[in-house]
């Protein structure tokens, strides 16, 4: 589903950020990716979701070489992943349910889809009758949900989580985690990062460690 | 079995008109979205627009004042006739005689001979001064030869040719070509033209320039937008669609107020137009915009706001990228 060849990613005033670093990831598997901050957590993250383009190495993700993308593909290469961000990322002028359709909207399709994804989305992440309420009329984990709902709407093949829980208290941040575990359980990959060590090893799944931008543990 | 068929095959149409209704639906979300968003900002909406009128307006409205100058030059037929002025002193009968020799020349078309005492008669018809002319003993007016040239003559300096030959005549006091202050106006009338030509082109850049410069604030406040739905794998047409009908509302909206600004202007003008015109003996009418001047100008103002707005957006949105 998604392999890493020797990628690097240096940045010109920052020095490497990635170094290196060489894994794959199975359809369908669940991986947590870890390390202190500014490890290149996020850096990884960001060249899979073409955030940012690698300085060397080999990056294929269902098969397609990423290095290869034109700019005006990269669109097509996002529809393919569902992005989960710490701070949500959701647009506050917007119901909960125009921010989960957002995917679906500019892939272009139909209206009928669109409402029968977008309730089927929040009724997975447990929000269904919440849509028409504004995102800062609900509570963070709420949105942290919103948040995942919009990513899983259009069917993405890998989920790409970063930091999803950094806010939440740990009840929460378990019901989080068992939402990504219903996923994976559907054939999904999920790729997590986190610090939060305490929960990794308690979930036991496989963990990427990163440091310094080197891969020490996969 | 077949039932399934159809039952599928129903559904198959239905997702292709649903996708179809889809582009529709968001190119109509665009296009009212982009509406409501100026209405939401109506002071900042209007300033833009405003100032984007004033612009059209002044192109336009220069552009009404040539159309109705026009009018005053173009009805007057332009032709090449000489008058041929004669010395008091010659005879009717000897101012005959010339005439029928310049009948005889290869490049005259036409020879009218206007004698002294007709020459007066046409003038107190025409001039309104017949019974001051009535006081006076003396006829003051010249006996006139008019010659019109042939067209192969080509054009001025032909004619002018032909006028220094006649000059020469002893009986001629001096020749004089009818139209050559038309023609003089004619030719500031082209400068004058061509000028607004110019102005108009700048003041459209104006245009394009204040709509790009909108757009682009525009863009700013909605970064987070244009961002996120980046990120979820929106293409650069898909983000840029409800600015560039932002850019069209703009220059569609100027463009009417540009109208009406121009409306008021020439409505003030009428009076005194038409004050003029009665000196012209009714010469002319106070052109207004038409239908389709009115069509074009709505018609451009637009584009030029679409185009105004392409242009910011082909780098902007580009430059807007996470982090």
């Amino acid at each position: 589903m998604l392999k890493f060849d020797h990628v690097s990613k240096r940045y010109p005033n920052a020095g490497d950020a990635l170094l290196d670093v060489s894994f794959h990831l199975e359809k369908g598997e669940m991986v947590f990716l870890t390390g202190h901050s500014g490890a290149g957590k996020s850096t990884l993250l960001k060249v899979i979701a073409m955030m940012e383009l690698c300085s060397r190495g080999l990056i294929l993700l269902d098969g397609q070489n990423l290095n290869k993308v034109k700019e005006r593909h990269i669109p097509f290469v996002r529809r393919k992943l569902g992005l989960i961000f710490q701070d949500n990322k959701l647009l506050q002028d917007r119901t909960i349910f125009d921010n989960v359709a957002l995917p679906l909207i500019v892939s272009g399709y139909g209206r009928h889809e669109i409402a029968r994804r977008v309730r089927a989305a929040l009724d997975k992440v447990g929000l269904l009758g919440k849509e028409k309420k504004y995102p800062f009329a609900i509570s963070g984990g709420e949105q942290q949900r919103v948040g995942i709902a919009r990513a899983v709407v259009n069917k993405p093949r890998l989920i790409l989580a970063d930091e999803p829980t950094g806010n939440l208290d740990p009840e929460l941040s378990a019901e989080i985690m068992h939402l990504f575990e219903q996923f994976q359980q559907v054939g999904v990959t999920v790729l997590i990062a986190s610090h939060d060590i305490d929960l990794l090893t308690r979930m036991g799944y496989r963990s990427l460690v990163l440091d310094h931008g080197q891969l020490v543990a996969s | 079995m077949e039932n399934k068929l159809r039952q599928r095959q129903s559904k198959g149409n239905g997702e292709l008109s649903d996708k179809s209704q889809a582009y529709l639906h968001i190119h109509a979300h665009a296009l009212f979205s982009s509406l409501g968003r100026l209405v939401r900002n109506p002071f900042t909406s209007a300033m833009t627009i405003i100032v984007m009128a004033i612009a059209i307006s002044l192109a336009s409205g220069f552009y009404l004042i040539v159309v109705n100058m026009q009018q005053l030059t173009g009805n007057i037929e332009s032709t090449n006739q000489i008058s041929l002025f004669l010395k008091s002193n010659v005879s009717d009968t000897s101012a005959q005689k010339l005439a029928d020799k310049i009948r005889n020349n290869n490049n005259v078309e036409q020879v009218k001979f206007i004698s002294k005492f007709q020459a007066l008669e046409e003038f107190k018809v025409y001039s309104g001064f017949g019974d001051a002319l009535n006081m006076l003993d003396k006829n003051p007016l010249p006996a006139v030869i008019q010659v019109l040239p042939k067209n192969t003559l080509g054009d001025v300096q032909g004619v002018e040719v032909l006028m220094k030959k006649f000059n020469h005549f002893s009986q001629v006091d001096f020749a004089q070509m009818d139209m050559q202050w038309i023609k003089r106006l004619q030719t500031i009338m082209q400068i004058i033209e061509r000028g607004v030509f110019l102005l108009s082109i700048l003041l459209g850049f104006a245009v394009l320039f204040i709509t790009g410069n909108t757009i682009r604030l525009e863009l700013q406040n909605r970064r987070d937008e244009v961002l996120i739905s980046k990120l979820v794998g929106a293409t650069h047409s898909f983000i840029q669609r409800p600015f560039l009908y932002t850019g069209f509302w703009l220059g569609f909206f100027s463009g009417v107020v540009a109208w009406f600004l121009v409306m008021v202007m020439m409505n003030t003008l009428q009076n005194p137009i038409e004050k003029l015109s009665i000196l012209y003996n009714g010469a002319f009418d106070v052109l207004y915009l038409g239908i389709n001047e009115t069509v074009y100008l709505l018609g451009i103002t637009s584009l030029l706001g679409v185009i105004g707005a392409w242009v910011v957006l082909r780098y902007q949105i580009r430059q807007i990228k996470p982090e």
